[in-house]
């Protein structure tokens, strides 16, 4: 079978571009099969993780591993689905009636394209990333539905029909602050990043602290797994907040054998006074933590 | 076909997979993006077809469950032989590919694959390499053989099997967790925005916009202010069967705390049933509390009454007119009257049961207050649920079982 060059599904391959991940950015398998699900598909891809795992990267490295450019529509709690598709400046055709500048008759040239109009009217294939969808009104997304769908929106004040060109591939992020409308989801191809477990933490850790002591961040990555998983917690530790504890614990030179004992600075990684007193009172009782992941059993988030 | 079963055992299990997102699943097979590895099949199946993180352990159940064997290798499920010994199923399959299937004798197949995975003897972590680069195995090339995507898969397969095992997204259940960011974000529907009364406020975006599309001729625009109309009254019951419940209902407690948009919020406990007095802490000190009868007068029908507790006592201390367990506390008054004086008063309540049994397990206690109140089990889904009923359209409820109860008192 081995001499049977391509094989028999290479011709759909070719078809569209695969992403791979690219240098600066460690993508699971999972996630590389759902970014070229999307793109197979010409579907929106919907990243969903806690704060802090990489979603709005992603569409970075997607548009870069593609070689494609990027276009990006950040949602605020104001963001109307219209404003993406165009802006019809009333107030600078008006400024312009006033004083005689620019050409007011011409409506055209006071609609001002939003992201989705920008990337539909692109002349080459385009990445654009909604990001944060979910700070946006409930009813957002279903009003931005049939604009994704078919790629096309007509300017009302014309009657011009904007047609994409070339069908963009769109990355929507979310937050998970409020629910997506069904509809929505539907049309949409769904990846969770979930927290990276103690080898990919070691890889990011690694990016933004080269030079911590073996010993130090095996006990570091330890404590803060544990952590992780105490039931207690209202809010768990993210990576940042790992980040910043370690830069904590590097600037005040603890040594590894302290960090077994107690766990310093504990304000950096718990947010919350609850949180705080809850592992203090655990302490107290004279609680264990675990000595290696091994006792902490099958425990990884 | 039995490849659809996997659907319908989805939809049993509660996913909301649709046709659109099965066709999805289908295109993506067809393109092959499995890579032939059912490592592959999983994270495009799962992509395609669930949409919530909650959702990812039903689905990796029913997948384990459904392709379960595929990692064994001696035991080939038998619709995995039947699939090969028929290779014909889907109308997605080019000429080409059907073609290159016929050359595949299914012995040779079977033997090569079994001889794979004899050689593949330990877990290997990027088990996609093993067989599935691009078809250029004969597992990678059947693979594209709907059918044959486990069969070229299976080698690698350990790695998604595994992460089955470990039910690794179990936290995400909602119908499981609990933590306070979670019930704030199922409180988020306690809302009813209204714009019908208070002051008005100076619409500027529109006033602009009505401004320049009249030409410059000013329109000032006036809207009254937006704000939630929601006034939040919840009894909890404290002590006793509720002691294992602590942790949840602390937590659906600070989530509400925490809650910035409710207009009112006001929390009482009552130990076992709502009697003459609830209480301002979980005491229950007496000085600290208030009878039930000025709680009614106190906060108006309008308000939204929300009873956490586990609705499990002896009948006589719902029903009977001395049933208020604590002795020195007399009462000329059942439980279940004040109960129902609660519910009858106002225009919407929900009760919140940290043990909620099954529809067909209801007895009792619970039984006789599940009919008099919406009730819902402390979970997010069961929160997302009553916060539902108390802001959306009217639901019913049967008090069937009341009316003896409310004559009796």
């Amino acid at each position: 079978m081995k001499s049977s060059p391509p094989s028999p599904a290479s011709p759909s391959f070719s078809r569209f571009e695969r992403f791979q991940g690219t240098s600066g950015y460690i993508a699971s398998s999972a996630l590389v099969d759902a970014v070229n699900c999307a793109l197979a598909l010409e579907r929106p891809l919907l990243v969903k993780g806690e704060p802090g795992t990489g979603k709005t990267l992603l569409a970075r490295h997607v548009a870069e591993g593609l070689g494609l450019p990027l276009d990006a529509w950040h949602i605020k709690s104001t963001s109307k689905a219209v404003d993406g598709l165009y802006v019809y400046d009333t107030v600078q055709r008006l400024n312009d009636a006033r004083f005689g500048d620019g050409n007011v008759r011409d409506i055209r040239s006071y609609i001002r394209l939003g992201p989705l109009g920008r990337v539909f009217t692109a002349t080459s294939r385009q990445v654009l990333l909604i990001d944060e969808i979910d700070k946006a009104d409930l009813e957002f997304p279903n009003d931005i539905l049939r604009e994704i769908d078919e790629m096309r929106f007509t300017v009302l004040e014309t009657g011009d029909e904007v047609v994409a060109i070339e069908r963009p591939m769109v990355i929507i992020t979310s937050n998970n602050e409020k629910e997506l409308p069904d509809a929505f989801l539907r049309r949409c191809v769904f990846h969770f990043i979930d927290f990276p477990d103690v080898t990919q933490m070691r890889e990011i850790v690694a990016v933004h602290h080269p030079n911590v002591e073996k010993t130090l961040l095996e006990q570091v990555l330890l404590k803060f797994y544990w952590l992780r998983d105490q039931k207690e917690l209202r809010k768990r530790p993210s990576t940042s907040e790992l980040i910043d504890w370690i830069t904590a614990l590097v600037r005040a030179g603890i040594a590894p054998e302290r960090l077994e004992a107690e766990i310093p600075f504990m304000g950096a990684l718990l947010k919350n006074e609850q949180d705080t007193r809850a592992i203090e009172s655990f302490v107290a009782r004279g609680g264990k933590t675990p000595k290696s992941f091994g006792e902490m059993g099958g425990a990884r988030r | 076909m039995v490849f659809l079963d996997f659907f319908y055992a989805l939809r049993e299990a509660g996913l909301k997979v649709t046709l659109q997102e099965w066709r999805m699943l289908l295109t993506c097979l067809e393109k092959g993006l499995h890579d032939s590895n059912i490592r592959g099949f999983y994270h495009v199946a799962r992509a395609c077809l669930v949409k919530s993180e909650a959702d990812f352990d039903s689905f990796d159940r029913v997948f384990a469950r459904y392709f379960e064997g595929i990692e064994g290798a001696i035991e080939l499920p038998p619709e995995l032989l039947e699939w090969l010994a028929d290779p014909k199923p889907m109308d997605e399959l080019s000429e080409e590919l059907r073609r290159a299937l016929e050359h595949l004798d299914i012995d040779e197949l079977m033997r090569r694959f079994q001889q794979t995975m004899a050689e593949q003897t330990e877990r290997h972590d990027g088990g996609s390499r093993w067989i599935g680069t691009g078809g250029r195995s004969p597992f990678g090339h059947g693979g594209h053989h709907p059918t044959g995507i486990r069969v070229g898969g299976a080698g690698g397969g350990g790695m998604a099997m595994k992460v089955l095992e470990d039910r690794q997204f179990r936290d995400y259940r909602t119908d499981v967790t609990l933590d306070v960011r979670n019930v704030k974000l199922a409180l988020r529907r306690l809302r009813q925005l209204t714009r019908t009364d208070g002051p008005v406020e100076l619409d500027i975006d529109e006033t602009i916009d009505k401004t320049c599309r009249e030409a410059g001729e000013i329109e000032l625009v006036f809207r009254p202010k937006k704000k939630n109309d929601v006034r939040l009254l919840l009894l909890m019951d404290v002590g006793g069967t509720m002691d294992p419940y602590f942790e949840p209902v602390s937590r659906l407690l600070s989530a509400l705390h925490e809650e910035r948009g409710l207009r009112d919020f006001k929390a009482y406990y009552f130990h076992n049933c709502v009697y003459e007095r609830v209480f301002e802490t979980a005491q229950l000190m007496r000085k600290q509390s208030m009878t039930t009868a000025d709680l009614l007068r106190t906060y108006g029908e309008r308000w939204k009454l929300v009873v956490v507790g586990d609705a499990s006592m002896h009948p006589s201390e719902l029903t009977s007119s001395r049933g208020n367990i604590n002795p020195r506390h007399e009462t000329e008054t059942s439980g279940l009257v004040w109960l129902d004086r609660l519910q009858r008063h106002f225009e919407r309540s929900a009760w919140l049961n940290p043990e909620m049994p099954e529809p067909w397990a209801m007895a009792g206690t619970v039984r006789t207050i599940a009919s008099l109140f919406p009730m819902y089990p402390l979970t997010i889904d069961g929160i997302e649920q009553a916060v539902k009923s108390l802001v959306g359209a009217r639901a019913e409820t049967a008090k069937a079982v009341l009316a003896a109860g409310s004559q009796a008192g």
